[in-house]
């Protein structure tokens, strides 16, 4: 279930040892539990109310603050009346999946990489050694109960926190794992391995799925300040691969040059 | 350190840059003691090439010794004297596997730019483009060689750097070229192109056990130079019909192989060499493959078209009926220098070519603007240049 984005917006802004993070983190986290048609309909009828309340010769207080509530139920998906009383009408919050089908967005990629299908499952499989390849990864902390705790970098310089499970571990085929109730983000991803055959290498099919905090509008934003989740999981496995095969990423960052 | 910089279409200047330094734990640093430019170095001059920068440092025919060395390469000293391949080679995918090092999956940072254009991107190059990953040339008195456990080779004190320094490209371009065209006994091999990588092809033909060697070439000097390489026949292709020429010499066969050691930027006055520049100069064309048309129709039927010569985009009206008529095999593409490198060397030392003999000019560094202009004005004399820094 998604916190809004104004949840991480907040967190982001805050200092981690900060008193502020602190109190963020002590409030109750906030489910979206409204269904998409309701928020439109939130929205439009709050604003309205706000819009009527304000054009009163005397200004009506429950006209304004109806209408406010309305619109921030309509803006971040909850309903704090309804999350009181665990009512949800958002259909993001089947039970047993990270994200609903029909919802977030999906990415698929695959890539071979000329090494044994144990080598590459190994690295995969130290969630510590994602961020060297994912880019948006800052870091992934595994716990000793199997759970990790991923942090990374979300649009418009906004940091994302979340607590992830595996769900499936087959050595040397399929590693499968999901974010947890109160993550920034929910995200659900799996692996397969497939070995070529000796010298043919490892085929790597990589499937992301995630609910960022703003739904498909965050989506939308971020591709527009150049962030594409499909170019980015398959320049991603382009790094995998390098590190794996040559040990390192091709780098020309540094070197001289002449005048520009 | 001082760097030849590529600085816009027809302007090479020599600058002073920041040292060369190293990057990654597989680096090295080679101070150049000798270093070439190349036929290929002109479609950069000429400004053929797209996603060149002002500022960048040119050249990819290069050696010298290693003065530095990062923590991974343990196979070099400092000190060692070393021809580096012009493709850069990872040595662990499966195309360096394969011995198809020009191909590397690993070795371009701007992979994802060549993909675009040509749906998967092979090697990174030295001095040749940001499509090619962007690495500084060799053209400067220093030079920053990544992968350097693989790509680097050590030469023997006693042969001049003049000798081996072609290995870097030339050589191993006109040899492969040759080797492509699978040559066998009573063979006739065409040659487009009588510049240093034609000359190698000739010679490696030759070699190769080829009966007839045919270079052709509209300018004078360099048909004698192909003449003293090894060509049995030379022929002025402004002269004379070439496929009636060569259909002529080979006594109504055709040559059993052709290569095209011109590539994209071919010259002529013929009414077709004419059509391919006025689409070149209004942008309806990127290449002008005149010399592959003439390859294609001129092969025998079965034969095989050889391209060393490098073509960059869309090629117009070529052929394919006759090529697919006669059944002709096409092999092209980069050299995979680092396969090539031993067995070239060893006839080197043997005494079987002597590569040095290509050379016309010798310049100080400082001097490439001057060579750049020459090595292109100038086809009659000036054959090779090589840059002492």
């Amino acid at each position: 279930m998604a916190s809004t984005v104004l949840a991480v917006a907040a967190k982001s802004a805050t200092n981690e040892r900060s008193t502020a993070r602190k109190m963020i983190n002590a409030l109750p986290h906030i489910d979206t539990n409204v269904s998409a048609p309701e928020r439109a309909g939130s929205l439009a009828i709050g604003a309205a109310l706000v819009g009527y309340g304000m054009s009163q010769k005397q200004p009506s207080l429950w006209a304004l603050l109806g209408g406010a509530y309305l619109v921030y139920r309509g803006m971040t998906g909850n309903c704090p009346i309804s999350q009181a009383v665990k009512f949800s009408t958002s259909d993001s919050t089947a039970p047993g999946t990270a994200v609903a089908g029909r919802h977030g967005t999906r990415v698929e990629h695959a890539v071979t990489i000329n090494k044994p299908v144990a080598d590459v499952y190994r690295f995969w499989r130290d969630f510590a050694n994602l961020p060297h390849f994912m880019m948006h990864l800052i870091d992934v902390d595994t716990t000793s109960d199997g759970k990790s705790h991923w942090i990374a970098r979300g649009p418009m310089g906004m940091k994302v926190e979340w607590d992830a499970e595996i769900i499936t571990d087959t050595p040397n085929s399929l590693i499968a794992w999901r974010s947890l109730r109160g993550s920034d983000v929910d995200s659900a991803g799996s692996v397969h391995f497939r070995d070529r055959g000796p010298g043919l290498g490892t085929e790597v099919r990589v499937e992301l799925k995630y609910d960022p905090p703003a739904g498909k509008f965050g989506t939308m934003i971020a591709k527009l300040f150049g962030e594409n989740p499909d170019r980015q999981v398959r320049e991603d496995l382009r790094r995998l691969k390098q590190i794996l095969e040559a040990g390192q990423v091709p780098t020309t960052k540094g070197q001289a040059h002449g005048k520009r | 350190m001082r760097a030849v910089c590529w600085r816009g279409k027809k302007d090479v200047a020599v600058e002073r840059v920041p040292d060369a330094a190293i990057l990654s734990p597989r680096d090295a640093i080679v101070r150049v003691t000798s270093t070439a430019i190349c036929g290929s170095d002109l479609h950069l001059y000429d400004g053929y090439i797209p996603t060149m920068k002002a500022g960048d440092i040119l050249g990819h025919e290069f050696m010298g010794e290693v003065v530095a060395l990062g923590n991974d390469v343990r196979n070099l000293k400092v000190g060692d004297r070393v021809v580096i391949p012009f493709t850069i080679a990872c040595g662990a995918c499966l195309f360096c596997k394969r011995d198809l090092w020009s191909l590397c999956d690993n070795s371009n940072p701007n992979a994802n730019l060549l993909e675009k254009a040509n749906g998967y991107s092979g090697s990174g190059l030295f001095g040749y483009s940001h499509l090619y990953g962007g690495y500084a040339g060799g053209q400067a008195e220093f030079v920053r060689v990544p992968f350097a456990d693989v790509g680097p080779f050590k030469v023997p004190s006693h042969l001049a750097d003049e000798q081996v320094l072609f290995l870097s490209d030339i050589f191993p371009t006109g040899y492969m070229a040759a080797e492509n065209c699978n040559i066998q006994r009573g063979d006739t091999v065409a040659v487009w192109g009588c510049g240093p990588v034609g000359l190698f092809a000739i010679k490696s033909s030759a070699m190769l056990g080829a009966e007839r060697v045919i270079g052709i070439d509209p300018v004078a000097g360099r048909r004698a130079k192909a003449r003293e390489w090894g060509a049995t026949d030379v022929i002025d292709p402004e002269e004379h019909d070439i496929l009636q020429a060569l259909d002529d010499l080979t006594a109504g066969r055709g040559p059993d192989a052709c290569i095209d050691a011109v590539g994209l930027e071919a010259h002529g006055t013929t009414l077709g060499a004419r059509y391919d520049q006025m689409k070149v100069a209004t942008y309806m064309a990127t290449d002008r493959p005149m010399v592959l048309r003439q390859a294609m129709l001129a092969c025998r039927k079965g034969g095989t078209v050889s391209i060393p010569g490098v073509y960059g985009g869309f090629l117009d009206k070529l052929p394919m009926g006759a090529a697919f008529a006669k059944g002709l095999t096409f092999k092209m593409g980069q050299t995979h220098v680092h396969r090539y490198f031993k067995p070239l060397l060893e006839r080197i030392e043997s005494g079987q070519i002597n590569p040095s003999q290509i050379v016309t000019h010798k310049y100080n560094l400082e001097d490439a603007p001057k060579a750049y202009k020459q090595f292109l004005t100038q086809r009659d004399e000036c054959v090779k240049v090589v840059l002492k820094p």
